[in-house]
């Protein structure tokens, strides 16, 4: 199921100014013209001027094409580039606190290693976790962590970066002009 | 040169060659309006906000320099989202500055704060709060260039009262750097030549003019275009005037209120050149039943325009006159490589469907008074360059109709948001606009009513506009659906002729006030108005309220269902 739903995902990195209300302005825009935001993750970059968000959107439901024509017309909006389902490197962070009581520690543990999942926190009948990887990696860790019970789960959003290939790159730049 | 943010403020304005701004002053605004009484500027004060809104507006829309109006903080900042949405709606140029309280209070639910730029963000092109002082001319210079450039619409700044009391150092920018603001201008020239073919090659073309041909004064190249190719023009609501009226060439209005012809010969278009327009649901009726034949060129300065309704089979971005300039040039060359097309099996039907189906009605002699007669009279016994404002509703509908407008900026309306209570104020602003014209606003009596209080201001100020109210004693509009289509049951919809009455009120706001109540009585109190030039005047006519707007097509109806009048039957045709 989850792969499935991968299909169906556009990624937009969207390079804004790094100023007041540049979220809520993005934000804004999303819902003022109905379409979804599956995930959204904001993360500073390497010139201080700017931020970079990738907002993961549903493609089915979500005309891409209007959004990013509506986004570049944004006036913090710097630059978007679209990456289509199977165009990014898409990873992401998850922590989940799951029960492990002595009993069952050392399948959880086992499971932990796996996924390369690192053990963070460690109670008397808990633990926590954290995971990277792709969203599907994280969607089969805590399938199989559910079992053992979820006391809590967050994961981050996922960041994205074009795939490498061959050719020069796969990243289209979409904005090149707004009114 | 040491100033205040306050001084620098009124300065920049100065600075973008702001002649006069409309507006009224309150606690958080109060340090602004000090350097005020030694600036050039001439200020309007208005007597409500939402005046002060609609007032920048009609000065922008006669005139095409951006309106300004100041406001305070909080409930004033609220009571101007109306005249920023209509004005978003309609990409109109418009300036608001607004007083916030101190930055160093700003989220403690201080005295008169809200949060006016997030409340007038999805409302504005684009908002500033300024949190200092010395970033005052760099963000005025930065409003004034979003709002005139590109798609042309409303900015707003908000100036905390700290922020225009602290000291800057007075500097002007040389120009704007805004790296995620490039509107385009020139049309991609392949595009352009595909366009020309097209065209060229059209056996059934129309023209299909919006509000972006004013915006983007192209109205004399759209009119080079037309007549090179013999191409008929319908101008929407926005573009009325953009095209002249009394040219054989122009259809008139499209859409639900539009005339036959104009809706007829898009549905049977084999071709639409579409300039500056963008598809609204009011001029498509069911859009997957427009225009079915037609291939689409699509010329728009706002990229997201393009394909966000229906897919153009040529898209081009640019500003409508540069594109249209280009385009003159490249039929102009297609004729000349494989001669100019033959549209004349075209031309004849198009000068069928007019002579068969005209706009009617009738005006009995002694019977009661008709909107349309009204209409028609002011028409006939004004300028041919008055400046013609309108309320929404029926009377709005028939002065788009029924005037002639064969000058560019000569109507004045809000289409996208349509917002009761325009008129008054948006016809006093673009009378300041444009004071050597004539300037008419034809209202209603439910619109009056919203926004009447302005003619105070007017009288105040010595502007002399002319108001008719077509005083059916209905919220007109809204009782036709309810007739038409709710088995005329109707609800909430009375207003009563004389309650109040208009002549006292006009009076008691410094205005002359006339009452018309016969065919006989129109032109004479037209004449009497027309002579006033002191002081606003105010006609209360009083017209049958029974008048319906046809034709009509029907909400979410397909535009080949066009119900030409009452006595085609209940949902005839
Ligand atoms: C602010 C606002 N409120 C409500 C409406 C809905 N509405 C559209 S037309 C109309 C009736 C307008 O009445 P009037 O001004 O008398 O004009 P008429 O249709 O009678 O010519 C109404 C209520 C609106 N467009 N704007
Ligand atoms: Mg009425």
């Amino acid at each position: 199921m989850a792969a499935r739903e991968e299909a169906r995902h556009h990624i937009l990195t969207v390079l804004v100014e790094n100023k007041f209300g540049v979220l809520s302005r993005v934000a804004g825009l999303f819902s003022r013209r109905g379409y979804n935001i599956y995930s959204l993750a904001v993360s500073p970059t390497d010139d201080e001027r700017f931020s970079r968000m990738t907002v993961v959107v549903d493609a089915e439901s979500s005309p891409i094409e209007q959004i990013t024509k509506q986004l570049n017309k944004l006036i913090p909006v710097i630059k978007i580039n679209e990456l289509g389902p199977d165009e990014g490197v898409e990873r992401e962070l998850m922590l989940a606190t799951v029960k492990a009581g002595p009993e069952v520690r050392s399948q959880v543990t086992e499971l932990a290693s796996i996924f390369e999942a690192r053990i963070v926190d460690v109670g008397f009948d808990a633990m926590t976790l954290m995971v990277a990887g792709s969203p599907n990696r994280l969607d089969a860790m805590s399938d199989l962590l559910a079992p053992f019970g979820i006391i809590e789960l967050q994961r981050t959003g996922r960041i994205a970066l074009p795939k490498l290939t061959r050719q020069p790159t796969r990243l289209r730049t979409v904005k090149s002009r707004s009114a | 040169m040491k100033l205040t943010g306050a001084q620098a403020l009124i300065k920049s304005l100065e600075m973008e060659n702001v002649e006069v701004m409309f507006g009224l002053p309150g606690g958080a605004i109060l340090p602004v309006y000090d350097p005020l009484i030694d600036s050039s500027i001439r200020h309007v004060l208005v007597r409500h906000e939402q005046g002060a809104g609609h007032m920048a507006e009609g000065y922008a829309h006669a005139t095409g320099r951006p309106g300004v109006a100041m406001v305070t903080s909080g409930p004033a900042a609220t009571n101007i989202v109306t005249p920023l949405c209509d004005a978003y709606m309609d990409s109109v140029p418009i300036v608001v500055i607004t007083g916030q309280v101190a930055y160093s209070s700003i989220g403690t639910d201080a005295f008169q704060e809200a949060d006016t730029v997030g409340i007038t963000m999805p409302v504005t092109k684009h908002n500033w709060l300024v949190t200092d002082a010395q970033d005052i001319p760099r963000i005025v210079r930065e409003a004034f260039h979003v709002a005139t450039t590109g798609r042309p619409g409303p900015v707003l700044v908000d100036v905390p009262k700290d922020v225009s009391n602290a000291q800057m150092d007075w500097y002007w920018p040389d120009g704007v750097e805004l790296p995620g603001y490039r509107p385009s201008t020139k049309g991609h020239a392949k595009q352009i030549k595909e366009a020309a073919r097209l065209i060229n090659q059209a056996r059934r073309p129309v023209i299909y003019a919006g509000g972006g041909i004013l915006k983007g004064r192209a109205a004399e190249a759209l009119r080079e275009l037309a007549e090179l190719a013999g191409l008929h023009v319908v101008t929407t609501l926005m573009a009325r005037g953009a095209f002249p009226d009394d040219h054989p060439l122009c259809l008139g209005m499209p859409g639900m209120h539009g005339n036959y012809t104009a809706i007829t010969s898009m549905q049977r278009a084999d071709l639409l050149i579409t300039l500056g327009a963008r598809f609204d649901d009011r001029v498509t009726g069911k859009v997957s039943a427009f225009a079915p034949d037609a291939k689409i060129i699509h010329v728009d300065v706002d990229p997201a325009e393009l394909g966000k309704v229906r897919r153009p089979d040529v898209p081009i971005v640019g500003d409508s006159r540069l594109v249209i300039e280009e385009l003159v040039k490249a039929v102009r060359a297609e004729q000349s490589k494989h001669g100019k097309s033959d549209l004349t099996d075209w031309d004849r039907q198009i000068d069928e469907w007019r002579r068969d189906h005209p706009l009617q009605y009738e005006q009995q002699d002694g019977g009661p008074l008709k909107p349309q007669y009204c209409i028609e009279a002011l028409r006939d016994n004004t300028p041919d360059d008055t400046i013609v404002v309108a309320g929404v509703g029926q009377h709005q509908m028939w002065t788009s109709q029924y005037w002639r407008f064969n000058h560019p900026y000569t109507w004045v309306n809000s289409g996208g948001l349509g917002t009761m209570g325009f008129a008054v104020p948006a016809a006093i602003g673009a009378k300041v606009g444009k004071p050597e014209r004539m300037v008419w606003a034809v209202d209603g009596d439910g619109c009056f009513q919203m926004t009447a209080q302005e003619l105070v201001t007017a009288s105040a100020e010595r502007i002399p506009v002319k108001i008719a109210i077509l005083n059916n004693a209905y919220l007109g509009m809204v009782r036709q659906w309810q007739e038409l289509f709710y088995e005329e049951r109707y609800s909430e919809v009375y207003l009563s002729p004389d309650l109040p009455d208009y002549v006292k009120w006009a009076e008691a706001m410094g205005c002359v006030g006339l009452r018309v109540d016969t065919p006989e009585d129109v032109v004479p109190a037209i004449e009497k108005a027309n002579e006033v030039d002191d002081r606003p005047v105010v006609i209360d006519f009083r017209t049958d309220y029974r008048e319906k707007v046809y034709p009509m097509v029907a909400a979410g109806d397909s535009n080949d269902n066009v119900i030409l009048g009452p006595e085609y039957g209940e949902g005839g045709y």
